[in-house]
């Protein structure tokens, strides 16, 4: 597991523009190993705005992203490896099933061995769903296997844009404890979501942007 | 846990577009149906006399294999930039050059080779001489493969746009004209019986060069479209 060799990221004075709006404007965080840091704010605020930052998907116009001390940008594909991002979207061809899509992601960044799909599948309560293709799935379904994408990154921090979205109450409790289990082995974990995650066993730090 | 290597992941990305291409096959036949339509409603339009054909058929064929293999760009990056596979690949850690390279390679397989495959049945129509028909196939492979790479680029640069399929065609299109002169001068001259070394080497240059310099140029596209 990487999580061996992260022990933190910040970023500090983060801004950002589109067009004529400042969607950030000096925005800083900071978590280290085993830390959840909750972004929350109005729709608008920049919470997506900001983690596509974080994941060097979006250039800031000010502000610099450090892990372990080390600015993000000095060797882009070592920070790749050092993250898994759950976006808005999926992630998923519709046209494949379940196990392609993860073999494929989780095949560009890693080795798979046998049976972890399945088995990170069967963590999230979606054994049965292996063999389907994804646009068959519905809505939670498909976020439960974009989560079995991040589980199987092996990646320790995990940036996550409203990894709830579409869940039922079930799945939001196995992610949750997911990310318990991830933060207790020394990962950390950013989620922008409107609702305060209920990690068990550790506390979210917030971070608040303004609309 | 180990990396995976750069070859592997470009080989990754080939099977699995060759796989999404398999289960879309409509998609796949539709550049070769225009192909053979295109091809069929010139001589129906302007004379079916041997000699006639066999003067414009090269032309014929160039300008019709390039706009079908023009019709199968728009889509090689943009499914996969709607569905957020392509924001995956972008932050996977390997080279995106490699990769996007990969996914050059086969769009070429399946859009590129089915057309030099079926170009001597085409040809034959046009009459075109059965001597020439290597010319023909060999000029259309380095044609088709010319234009798989400086399309990739115009796909790419593209990405972000909602009508991007007609200034597709407009950046595409005059990068690639210098192929249609040489790959039509190279069917013309073995219709006619003399050698089209000269215009085939030239084709190679210009393929060996789209393929060298592309991947470098539709990385940072896709990375200015990510944004």
């Amino acid at each position: 597991m990487q999580a061996a060799h992260f022990s933190r990221i910040s970023a500090k004075g983060i801004e950002v523009w589109r067009g004529d709006r400042r969607v950030l404007a000096g925005v800083s965080l900071e978590a280290a190993a085993g830390e959840c840091v909750h972004i929350l704010g109005p729709n608008g605020s920049g919470k997506t705005t900001l983690l596509r930052v974080v994941a060097g998907l979006l250039s800031p116009e000010a502000g610099r992203i450090e892990c372990n001390g080390q600015d993000t940008r000095s060797d882009r594909d070592a920070w790749c490896g050092s993250f898994a991002y759950l976006a808005h979207s999926d992630g998923l061809k519709p046209e494949l099933s379940a196990r392609e899509n993860l073999a494929f992601e989780t095949g560009l960044r890693r080795v798979v061995r046998g049976g972890e799909v399945e088995t990170a599948l069967a963590d999230l309560g979606i054994a049965h769903a292996l063999d389907r293709p994804a646009a068959t799935l519905s809505a939670g379904q498909r976020r439960r296997v974009a989560f079995a994408r991040v589980m199987l990154a092996d990646a320790p921090l995990w940036l996550l844009d409203e990894p709830y979205t579409n869940l039922d109450r079930d799945g939001s409790v196995l992610v949750s404890a997911i990310i318990g289990r991830h933060l207790d082995r020394g990962g950390a974990a950013l989620i922008a979501a409107h609702q305060p995650p209920a990690i068990p066993g550790h506390r979210t730090r917030s971070l608040e942007l303004a609309a | 846990m180990s990396r995976t290597s750069f070859s592997a992941a470009a080989i990754l990305v080939f099977r699995r577009d060759l796989l999404l291409a398999q289960r879309h096959w409509g998609q796949v036949a539709q550049p070769l149906v225009f192909f053979l339509m295109v091809t069929t409603l010139f001589p129906l339009a302007l004379s079916p006399e041997l000699a006639e054909l066999r003067r414009i058929g090269p032309g014929i064929l160039w300008v019709a294999a390039l706009l079908a293999s023009l019709l199968g760009l728009e889509l090689l990056f943009r499914s996969d930039h709607v569905d957020g596979t392509l924001e995956q690949m972008l932050l996977a850690g390997q080279p995106l050059s490699l990769l996007a390279l990969a996914k050059g390679v086969a769009h070429w397989t399946t859009c590129g080779l089915p057309l030099v495959l079926l170009s001597p049945f085409v040809a034959t129509g046009l009459g075109v001489p059965f001597g020439a028909m290597a010319t023909v196939m060999l000029s259309l492979a380095l044609g088709t493969g010319i234009l798989s790479a400086l399309g990739a680029i115009g796909s790419a640069l593209t990405l972000g746009l909602r009508r991007g399929s007609l200034l597709l065609g407009l950046l595409v299109l005059p990068l690639a004209m210098p192929a249609l002169i040489f790959g039509a001068r190279a069917v013309d001259l073995a219709i006619h019986g003399d050698s089209p070394r000269g215009p085939l080497l030239l084709l190679t240059a210009m393929l060996v060069l789209a393929v060298t310099l592309a991947p470098p140029a539709i990385a940072a596209a896709l990375r200015i479209s990510a944004e």
